[in-house]
């Protein structure tokens, strides 16, 4: 049993979402209870996890492909960590995509990419060697491009191209790093670090320059970002999952993986690579907030706010100090339950009142005071006010700077807050304080929309109120932290 | 030792009686022909892997006195994968075939001359005499050049007697070739050359037989006849002569350099064969870009997908022998021509139905088909994965290891190719299946039905599974492996 308990796990997305293509658009029941039940057996499968993982198990499943290529799947707490979350938000965003499509058409064609999507981010969790991470990685790429192209219109198919555009060259600048890196050290395997010692310190560079920028890509790190907003055209459960735990956090866990469990902390201060990376994480945080406060369409300027927000992510495994790596790993999960609210609300928006301007909003707390709440929570976090999930990243960002010796971040992060109030603090005061424009209208009638962003931004409330306690993410990251990546 | 007579004798006789018998009594007779020689392929590869290599001495006379056919791992793969794609296009070609619809020559001449491929095609995989090679050659070519007429109009005339040019100079070298040969040693069995003392003349003859073969295999600058050809003959045939057609040269080329004459074949022609396949990637690529219509695009995708095939001239080839990243470089090329067989012909005939529905191939057609046609378009794009590399799937695996014994040999500037070479797939690839995607008015054409858009399907999907579930493949593979590529993993 424990055996296959990776490949079971893989499994509860990858049975619904085959299966799915092949059902009738009508069969509106069928394919709904397909997909919420893997999600919610997936979710059972991690809570049985949770507690043995916790305590030091691990489980490894491998599949012999090639001679000389091997799927190997392992369970271990930073794998389980990514992968609970994408769970959890997997189920919520079933629960708001089956309302939010309601008869639209092409449904079969959705709910399985969808299914895949999810199921190749389980793989790259899961992935216990490079080569496994770049295949599921890969399918990844594959299965969101009907995803984000799923309306047929040309932004959409735009979107779609700028994206595969993006993806494939840097996913083959990967690729080459990979088999460049296994040539010298043999197949990486994650829970074995390999021992690089041997290998001359300007092929490691180049090496790791490749994998940054084939993680980076998808981590949406300037100047990789620019397919992110485009990918904007897709449907609101789209947008969701792919800012909150899909396409953008695989690529921050890549970068995590690669820094922490290929190269280790130890060889990157030795190359002088740590620094570069951070720096380059501060760039793409400056940047992205600058160009968020331009926008005036509410999901433009939530796009950009990932870009942001997802660099401190890549900040955290940058800096090299088990603080900041503890901050950098529980954004990870704080960022998710955060921005899957914003983007729940933002759909909710744009479905229930026609808004997706940001001017739009004005007066549209009272009238949709579910939705606007969790807005607004979600935002207070973004922004890194107490006691939601953001602030606890940023302190421990903060603390991560001052113990590798880099105070300069500190600069970094509070130039980010002040930016993340400059455009989330107008949003919230056009919601509650503005008067509404004459020709309102919006409601919040559809609870299986609303429910899936209130359970989120509750979660988002929670990870930071209980930050202290061994089960928030704050917890679990400290355990990771100290069980494997610290010596 | 039945496998091998119903492998060549099946097919011929249902050549034969496709010709004499009448209109429906033809095609059934076709159907058996098929069936029996699928079953005779898988049978022989299970044989293979029970007793390994297989050897059949015609007569009891023992080369150089007799012939001898041979079964090794590499010929089992070719012949089920053979095997595999002709049993789909016979299924493709029960509809797109049918008189009524192709007219009365085309669903006439089709049958015999899909099986006479077919027996050609198992012919050179079972032979290791050089003249019986050319034999099966010349034999592959005719069936070939006739299936590209068989559609009738004038460019199809004229692009089958490009091809013949082509094939017939590439015949004449590759005679001259063979025929040095016997003059220096006496015998033309790849077996006993591997073991005799080089001529003088072998290099010569070593250059003639492979000018020929590269002709017939297409390979750039003698690609040219290719794209018209494919382009123009019927959407089944097409599958066939793209699927499997090079591949039989290539077979042959492979044996040559690495089996029969491996200290024979100096670095530099390793390096030149390369480096016309890294031009052939290229090239094959940037004039697939340009194509407006599918099959067309398809074709060119050909030329581009053969030049990653001579990538393993250097990794695996020259007189070193035995060196570690060899077998990589063997087993990977193997997996693309098997995966490249499997995914081009389910592109070909996802183009057939796709010209049934949509009246022609130009992308502009093909507006909005996605919606009507969802089975066929998920063929083509898992095709498209296969043919840019991308995971999991056989073209993935085979791209992986070619680029990790490139690496592993010093000779890195090849898995650059490998790698810019699938970027370069994927943008030929994209254009259609973006033209698909795109919301169209006239996306309400009827579709055909499940039943047929299911063969490519499977076809396709068999190419993705090669990338997950290919232990049975590489078990075979490692049977009679040539020594030069060694007994390593």
């Amino acid at each position: 049993m424990t055996a296959i308990l990776p490949l079971l796990l893989l499994l509860t997305s990858l049975v619904p979402a085959t299966v799915t293509f092949f059902l009738d658009q009508e069969s509106y029941r069928l394919r709904n209870t397909l997909n919420l039940g893997g999600a919610v057996v997936k979710v059972g499968l991690i809570v049985m996890m949770l507690l043995a993982v916790a305590g030091g198990a691990s489980y490894e499943t491998s599949i012999p492909l090639a001679p000389g290529l091997e799927l190997l799947l392992r369970i271990d707490t930073l794998a389980l960590m990514f992968v609970s979350l994408s769970a959890f938000l997997w189920l919520l965003t079933t629960v708001y995509a089956i309302a939010y499509f309601g008869r639209k058409r092409e449904q079969s064609r959705f709910f399985g990419f969808f299914g895949l999507c999810v199921a190749s981010t389980t793989g790259i969790a899961l992935s216990g060697s490079l080569v496994t991470f770049f295949i599921f990685f890969e399918l990844l790429t594959l299965s969101t491009w009907p995803l984000v192209a799923h309306k047929q219109d040309r932004p959409s198919l735009t979107a779609a191209r700028t994206y595969l555009a993006y993806a494939l060259p840097c996913s083959a600048a990967l690729l080459v790093a990979i088999v460049w890196l296994q040539n010298a050290v043999g197949p990486v395997i994650f829970a074995q670090p390999p021992d690089l010692s041997q290998v001359d310190p300007a092929t490691l560079r180049a090496i790791f320059a490749l994998f940054i920028i084939g993680m980076g890509m998808k981590a949406a790190i300037v100047p990789l970002h620019g397919w992110l907003p485009l990918a904007m055209a897709a449907p609101a459960p789209v947008s969701a999952l792919l800012h909150a735990v899909a396409v953008v956090k695989a690529g921050a866990f890549g970068v995590i993986r690669v820094v922490h469990d290929v190269f280790g902390v130890d060889t990157m201060s030795e190359l002088g690579l740590g620094q570069p990376l951070a720096a380059l994480a501060s760039v793409t945080i400056l940047w992205g907030s600058i160009r968020a406060l331009q926008q005036t369409e509410i999901k433009k300027r939530l796009a950009f706010s990932t870009v942001s927000q997802v660099s401190y992510i890549i900040l955290g495994a940058a800096l090299a100090s088990p603080l900041g790596l503890i901050g950098g790993l529980a954004h990870l999960v704080h960022q998710g339950l955060m921005k899957i609210t914003l983007f729940f609300c933002a759909g909710i928006y744009d479905e229930r009142a026609g808004v997706r301007a940001i001017a739009g909003l004005n007066g549209l707390g009272p009238r949709m005071p579910w939705t606007s709440t969790c807005f607004s929570l979600a935002a207070i976090g973004m922004i890194g006010l107490p006691p939601l999930a953001g602030f606890v990243t940023k302190i421990y960002l903060g603390l991560g700077s001052l113990q590798a010796g880099a105070p300069w971040v500190l600069a970094v992060l509070g130039a980010s807050t002040l930016l993340n109030a400059a455009y989330f603090l107008p949003m919230l005061y056009r919601l509650w304080f503005a008067d509404p424009a004459p020709d309102a209208a919006g409601d919040e009638a559809v609870p299986a929309l609303v429910v899936p962003a209130v359970i989120a931004a509750m979660g988002a409330l929670g990870a930071g109120m209980l930050a202290a306690s061994a089960v928030s993410p704050l917890g679990w990251a400290t355990l990771i932290v100290e069980s494997e990546v610290a010596p | 030792m039945t496998a091998f007579l119903v492998l060549l004798v099946g097919p011929l006789a249902g050549a034969l009686a496709a010709i004499a018998l009448p209109g429906r009594a033809a095609r059934a007779a076709a159907a058996a022909a098929i069936a029996a020689t699928l079953v005779a392929a898988v049978g022989l590869a299970g044989q293979i892997v029970t007793q390994g290599v297989l050897r059949l001495e015609l007569g009891g006379w023992a080369p150089p006195l007799g012939i001898a056919l041979e079964a090794d791992g590499l010929s089992a793969v070719l012949l089920v994968m053979t095997a595999l794609v002709m049993t789909a296009v016979g299924l493709a070609a029960r509809h797109e075939l049918a008189p009524d619809i192709a007219g009365p020559r085309a669903a006439f001449g089709f049958w015999p001359l899909m099986l006479l491929l077919w027996a050609a095609l198992n012919a050179v995989f079972l032979s290791r005499d050089l003249f019986n090679l050319y034999v099966g050659l010349e034999l592959l070519s005719l069936a070939a050049i006739g299936l590209v007429a068989i559609g009738g109009t004038a460019a199809a005339f004229a692009a089958a007697i490009r091809y013949m040019i082509f094939a017939l100079a590439g015949s004449l070298l590759y005679l001259a070739g063979v025929i040095l040969i016997y003059a220096a040693h006496g015998t033309l069995d790849m077996d006993l050359l591997a073991g005799l003392d080089p001529a003088a003349s072998d290099g010569l003859a070593l250059a003639l037989m492979t000018g020929g073969l590269l002709a017939k295999t297409a390979l750039f600058p003698f690609h040219v006849w290719l794209p018209p050809a494919h382009g123009s003959a019927p959407s089944p045939a097409s599958a066939m002569l793209s699927a499997l057609v090079p591949k039989a040269s290539f077979v042959i080329l492979l044996r040559l350099w690495l089996d029969a004459m491996p200290d024979r074949a100096g670095e530099g022609a390793l390096i030149l064969l390369a480096m016309l396949g890294t031009a052939a990637v290229i090239w094959g690529s940037v004039r697939a870009i340009a194509q407006a219509r599918l099959k067309l695009i398809v074709a060119y995708s050909t030329v581009a997908q053969i030049g990653y095939l001579f990538l393993i001239f250097p990794l695996a080839g020259g007189a070193a022998g035995d060196l570690p990243w060899m077998s990589g470089a063997w087993n990977g090329t193997i997996m693309l021509i098997v995966s490249h067989a499997l995914a081009k012909s389910a592109m070909f005939l996802v183009a057939g139905q796709w010209m049934r529905v949509a009246g022609s191939d130009r992308l502009t057609d093909l507006r909005g088909l996605a919606l009507v046609m969802p089975m066929s378009t998920a063929a083509f794009a898992m095709a498209a994965v296969t043919l840019a590399g991308l995971p999991p799937s056989g073209g993935f695996t085979g791209k992986y290891l070619i680029m990790t014994a490139a690496f592993a040999s010093g000779q890195w500037v090849w898995a650059l190719v490998m790698a810019v070479g699938g970027i370069l797939a994927a943008v030929y690839l994209y254009r259609p299946l973006a033209v698909l995607f795109t919301f169209s008015e006239a996306s309400d054409r009827a579709p055909l039905s499940r039943a047929t858009q299911v063969v490519p399907l499977v076809l396709a999907g068999a190419s993705i599974g090669l990338g997950i579930a290919s232990a049975g493949l590489f078990e075979i593979l490692s049977v009679g492996r040539p020594p030069v590529v060694g007994e390593g993993p």
